[in-house]
C-alpha cells in the first residue's frame, strides 16, 4: 500500500430500505486518508447516518464497494471489524445496566484482554475524556449528566485503541458549552492519537470548525466534499444555503453584542 | 374457641410432611420443566412473528383450560402412550400421578414464562441493540450481556407468576393419584372437614408466597449483581425442595397403596381397608380422591393395590354393558371380565350405593307413593334434583323407559345440597345413593325400583394383578366381607360427613370395624 492511498474509500456505493423504493445512499464515491477528519452534514434523510453505518457493516451495501486500509469489506469478519473501529452513537448508547467502567472497557472485554490491562486502560481513557476516575468509574449511566455520557461514549469507543472512529451526530443532544467545550476536546484527541474520524452533523458552523474536510449528502448523493475554502467555491445554492447560514448567523450574532456594548 | 383447639389440625399436621413433600416435588419438576421448554422456545421465536403468535396463541388457550381438565386429559392420554410403548419397545410407565401432573402442570407454567420473555426482550431499545453490534458484539453476546440483562425483571416477573400458578393449581392434581396440597382440600370437601379444606388452602398460599420471596430475592440479586442475594434465594429454594422431599424418599416402597374415589363413603371404606392392613402388619398408605375415570385403570395398572368399587358402575360406565342383569348373575358376569384383565374381586362387602329416587318419608306416605310406579301419576307436576352425571347417565334413561317418568322440572345439584333441598321442599324427588347418611338424617325415603331399572350396586373389593395371588392381603381384607350392612354404612357415612362430630375417616372406619363386629 502506498502513502497516498485512503484508509477508507467508497465506491460507487448504493443502499436502499423498504424494497428499493428509497435510495438511502445513491452511487457515493469518496476517499479519507489516514489522520483525516471528515465531517458528514445533511438533512434528516439525507443517508448520512446510512453512510456511517456502511463504513463498519452495521449495514450491508447493495453495490459498489467499501475498502479500509485497502481491504474490500465485504470480504472480511464484521464482528472483528467493528472492534477495530470505534464507534460513538447518537445519544451515547450506554448499557444502562453496567457501570461506567463496564461500558468503557466492553469491546478490550470482547477480545479476551486481560482484566488488570482494561481497569489500567479504563482509567486512562477517564482520564483523556477529562473524568475522574475514582468518582465516575463504578457509577451507571442514569447518574451522569448528558455530557458526561457522551464523554464516556468516546471513551468507550477509543478502548480498544482503533486507528478509525466513527461519530454519529455525537454531541448533538447537548447544550452549546457543553457542545463546544467536547468537540474541542476530540478534536485534540483526534490529532494527538492520529485518529481517522467521520463526523455526522446536522451542523454546518460545528463541521467546519472541527474537520479537515466536510462532505455534504443531499437526498442520499453527495453532492460536495472539500476544505472550508473548497466548499465555498462550489455552485449549488443546497451548499451555499448551508454556508451561509451559520454565516449570517454570526454576524446577527455580531450586531446584536457590539448594540449590547454600545447601550 | 373451639375451632382453634379442634384435634383435626394436629391430624392435618401430622400428614403435612407427606403432603407438602409430594406438592413440592410435583410443582419444582413442572416448573423446571417448564421453564426448560419455554425459554429456549421463546429465545427462537422472538424474531419469528409467525412462530411467536403460534407459540402464544397454543399457550393461551391452555391456559383458558380449567386446571382440573387440563390434568385429568393427560392421564388417558399417557395411558395410551404407555400402551404404545411397551407394545413397541417392551417398557411401560406409570401414567398414573406423577407423570400426568408435572407434565400438565408444565404447561399450564408456559404462557407467563413464553409471554413475559418475548414482550421483555422485544421492550428493549432498539438503539441499545444497535449499540451492542457497534462496539462488536456477536448476536449471542448482544443476548446474553445485554438483552436477557435488561429482560430480566419482565422475564423473572413471568417466572414468578408460573411458580404461583402452578403451586396453586397442583391442588388439582389429587384426583389423578399425585399426592399434593389438594387432599387436604379433596377429602376435606367430601367429609365436611372445614378444618382440612382450610389447612390445605393456607398451605398451598404459604408454600406459594415463600417461593414468590425466593424467586423475588434472586430477582433482586440478579438485578443488583449481588451475589449473595442470588446464592441465598437458590440456597432457599434448594432447602425447601430438600427439607421437603427427605420424607417422602426414605418412605417404604413395599406399603400396599388403598385407593378412594372423591366422596365420602370411599374415603371410610379406604380408611377402614388401611386400619385392617395395618392390623395385620401390612404397611398402607392411602391414595385418596381419584378421579373415578383414573382409579379403575391405576388399579389395572398396578398404580394402586386395592380399592371398593361398585358393581352397577364397573358394568356401565367401565365396560358400557347396556343390559341389565339380576345382581348375582352380574356379579358372577363381571368377575370373568375382570379376571380377564388379571382384576381379582376379592367379594362384596354386603350393602349396595345405588342410585335411588328418594322422597321425605312423611310426604311420600301423605301421598301414597312407595314404589316409582306409584310416582309416574305425580311426576308431571313435580320436580327432580339429581347431581351432575345422572341425568346423562344410562340409569336415568333406563328409569325413563321402564315407567314412563316425565318430570315439570330437571334440576342439577351439588349431591350435598340435594337432600336438604329436598327435605325442605324446594325439590319433589330427588336421585340419591342409597348408602347415603343424610337419609336417616332428613328422614327420607327410598321409593321401590320393583320394575329393576337400576343395576345393582353392590360394594366390591378389587385386587391389583400384581396382588392377585397375596395370602396376606386377602386374609387381612376377608373379615370385611359381607359383613357391612346398609343401615351401618348409611350412620359411618352420616358420621363422616356431620360436621360436629369428630368424624375423620380414620375414626369412623375405627366405629364401623367395632360396629360390624358387635353382631
Amino acid at each position: 500500500m502506498s502513502e497516498t492511498s485512503p484508509l477508507i474509500a467508497f465506491s460507487h456505493v448504493v443502499k436502499s430500505f423498504g424494497g428499493n423504493h428509497v435510495r438511502a445512499v445513491n452511487d457515493v464515491s469518496f476517499d479519507i486518508a489516514a489522520g483525516e477528519f471528515l465531517a458528514v452534514v445533511g438533512g434528516s434523510g439525507s443517508g448520512k447516518t446510512t453512510l456511517l453505518r456502511l463504513a463498519n457493516r452495521l449495514i450491508d451495501p447493495d453495490g459498489g464497494t467499501i475498502t479500509v486500509a485497502g481491504e474490500d469489506i465485504t470480504g472480511i469478519d464484521a464482528i472483528g471489524l467493528r472492534r477495530r473501529i470505534g464507534y460513538v452513537f447518537q445519544s451515547g448508547g450506554l448499557f444502562p445496566h453496567m457501570s461506567i467502567a463496564a461500558n468503557i472497557g466492553i469491546t478490550p472485554r470482547l477480545l479476551g484482554t486481560p482484566k488488570s490491562e482494561i481497569a489500567a486502560r479504563v482509567d486512562e481513557l477517564l482520564d483523556l475524556v477529562q473524568l475522574d476516575r475514582t468518582q465516575h468509574r463504578d457509577r451507571f449511566p442514569h447518574e451522569l449528566s448528558g455530557g458526561q455520557r457522551q464523554r464516556v461514549g468516546v471513551a468507550r469507543a477509543l478502548a480498544a485503541k482503533p486507528r478509525i472512529v466513527l461519530m454519529d451526530e455525537p454531541f448533538g443532544a447537548l447544550d452549546p458549552v457543553t457542545r463546544d467545550a467536547l468537540g474541542n476536546d476530540y478534536r485534540a484527541m483526534h490529532v494527538r492519537l492520529g485518529l481517522t474520524t467521520i463526523m455526522i452533523t446536522h451542523d454546518m458552523a460545528e463541521a467546519l470548525l472541527l474537520a479537515d474536510r466536510v462532505a455534504v449528502m443531499h437526498e442520499g448523493r453527495l453532492i460536495a466534499l472539500g476544505t472550508a475554502k473548497e466548499l465555498s467555491r462550489i455552485d449549488s445554492p443546497y451548499v451555499g444555503e448551508l454556508l451561509g447560514t451559520p454565516r449570517r448567523q454570526a454576524e446577527r450574532l455580531q450586531a446584536a453584542l457590539s448594540q449590547n456594548i454600545a447601550s | 374457641m373451639s375451632l382453634l383447639f379442634d384435634p383435626r389440625w394436629s391430624e392435618a399436621l401430622a400428614r403435612l410432611p407427606d403432603y407438602l413433600g409430594n406438592h413440592v416435588r410435583v410443582s419444582i419438576t413442572a416448573l423446571a420443566l417448564g421453564l426448560v421448554i419455554s425459554f429456549p422456545l421463546a429465545l427462537a421465536a422472538r424474531n419469528r412473528p409467525m412462530l411467536r403468535s403460534a407459540l402464544l396463541g397454543f399457550a393461551s388457550i391452555v391456559q383458558t383450560m380449567p386446571g382440573l381438565a387440563l390434568l385429568a386429559l393427560f392421564y388417558p392420554l399417557l395411558l395410551a402412550l404407555a400402551t404404545l410403548t411397551s407394545q413397541w419397545f417392551g417398557f411401560g410407565f406409570s401414567a398414573f400421578g406423577f407423570l400426568p401432573s408435572v407434565l400438565a402442570l408444565a404447561l399450564y407454567s408456559m404462557l407467563p414464562v413464553l409471554r413475559n420473555t418475548i414482550t421483555g426482550l422485544q421492550g428493549i431499545d432498539p438503539a441499545l441493540t444497535e449499540a451492542a453490534r457497534g462496539v462488536g458484539m456477536t448476536a449471542r453476546q448482544s443476548l446474553a450481556m445485554v438483552e436477557l440483562p435488561l429482560a430480566l425483571p419482565m422475564i423473572m416477573a413471568g417466572i414468578r407468576t408460573a411458580a404461583v400458578w402452578v403451586i396453586g393449581t397442583a391442588t388439582l392434581s389429587t384426583p389423578i393419584g399425585q399426592t399434593s396440597l389438594g387432599n387436604y382440600i379433596f377429602a376435606g370437601l367430601q367429609t365436611q372437614n372445614w378444618v382440612f379444606v382450610l389447612f390445605g388452602c393456607i398451605a398451598a398460599a404459604a408454600l406459594a408466597l415463600v417461593v414468590d420471596q425466593l424467586l423475588a430475592l434472586i430477582e433482586s440479586g440478579l438485578r443488583m449483581r449481588r451475589r449473595i442475594r442470588v446464592s441465598l434465594g437458590l440456597a432457599g429454594i434448594v432447602v425447601l425442595a430438600a427439607a421437603t422431599l427427605a420424607p417422602s424418599l426414605t418412605r417404604a416402597k413395599s406399603t400396599t397403596l388403598v385407593g378412594a374415589k372423591t366422596f365420602t363413603e370411599q374415603y371410610v371404606l379406604a380408611a377402614l381397608i388401611s386400619h385392617r392392613l395395618q392390623a395385620a402388619g401390612l404397611p398402607a398408605t392411602t391414595r385418596a380422591g381419584l378421579g373415578s375415570n383414573v382409579i379403575f385403570d391405576a388399579l389395572a395398572n398396578g398404580d394402586i393395590d386395592v380399592y371398593v368399587d361398585y358393581s352397577g358402575t364397573l358394568w356401565a360406565n367401565q365396560f358400557h354393558m347396556t343390559d341389565l342383569k339380576p345382581r348375582q348373575e352380574l356379579l358372577t358376569e363381571l368377575e370373568t371380565i375382570l379376571a380377564r384383565r388379571n382384576i381379582t374381586l376379592l367379594g362384596e362387602l354386603g350393602f349396595e350405593n345405588a342410585y335411588a329416587l328418594l322422597m321425605p318419608k312423611a310426604r311420600a306416605d301423605a301421598l301414597g307413593i312407595h314404589t316409582i310406579s306409584d310416582l309416574v301419576a305425580r311426576a308431571g307436576t313435580m320436580s327432580i334434583a339429581g347431581d351432575y352425571e345422572f341425568f346423562a347417565r344410562p340409569e336415568w334413561a333406563a328409569l325413563k323407559k321402564a315407567y314412563g317418568l316425565s318430570f315439570r322440572e330437571r334440576r342439577q345439584m351439588q349431591s350435598d345440597f340435594m337432600y336438604a333441598a329436598v327435605a325442605s321442599g324446594e325439590v319433589d324427588v330427588i336421585a340419591g345413593y342409597t348408602s347415603d347418611g343424610l337419609i336417616a338424617k332428613y328422614g327420607l325415603t327410598v321409593l321401590d325400583d320393583i320394575r329393576h331399572a337400576i343395576p345393582p350396586y353392590d360394594a366390591i373389593v378389587l385386587l391389583a394383578p400384581r396382588r392377585a395371588n397375596d395370602a396376606k392381603l386377602r386374609a387381612a381384607l376377608q373379615p370385611l366381607l359381607g359383613k357391612i350392612d346398609i343401615a351401618a354404612m348409611r350412620e359411618a357415612n352420616f358420621r363422616a360427613s356431620d360436621s360436629d362430630t369428630d368424624g375423620s375417616p380414620a375414626t369412623v372406619a375405627r366405629w364401623l370395624w367395632t360396629k360390624i363386629n358387635e353382631k
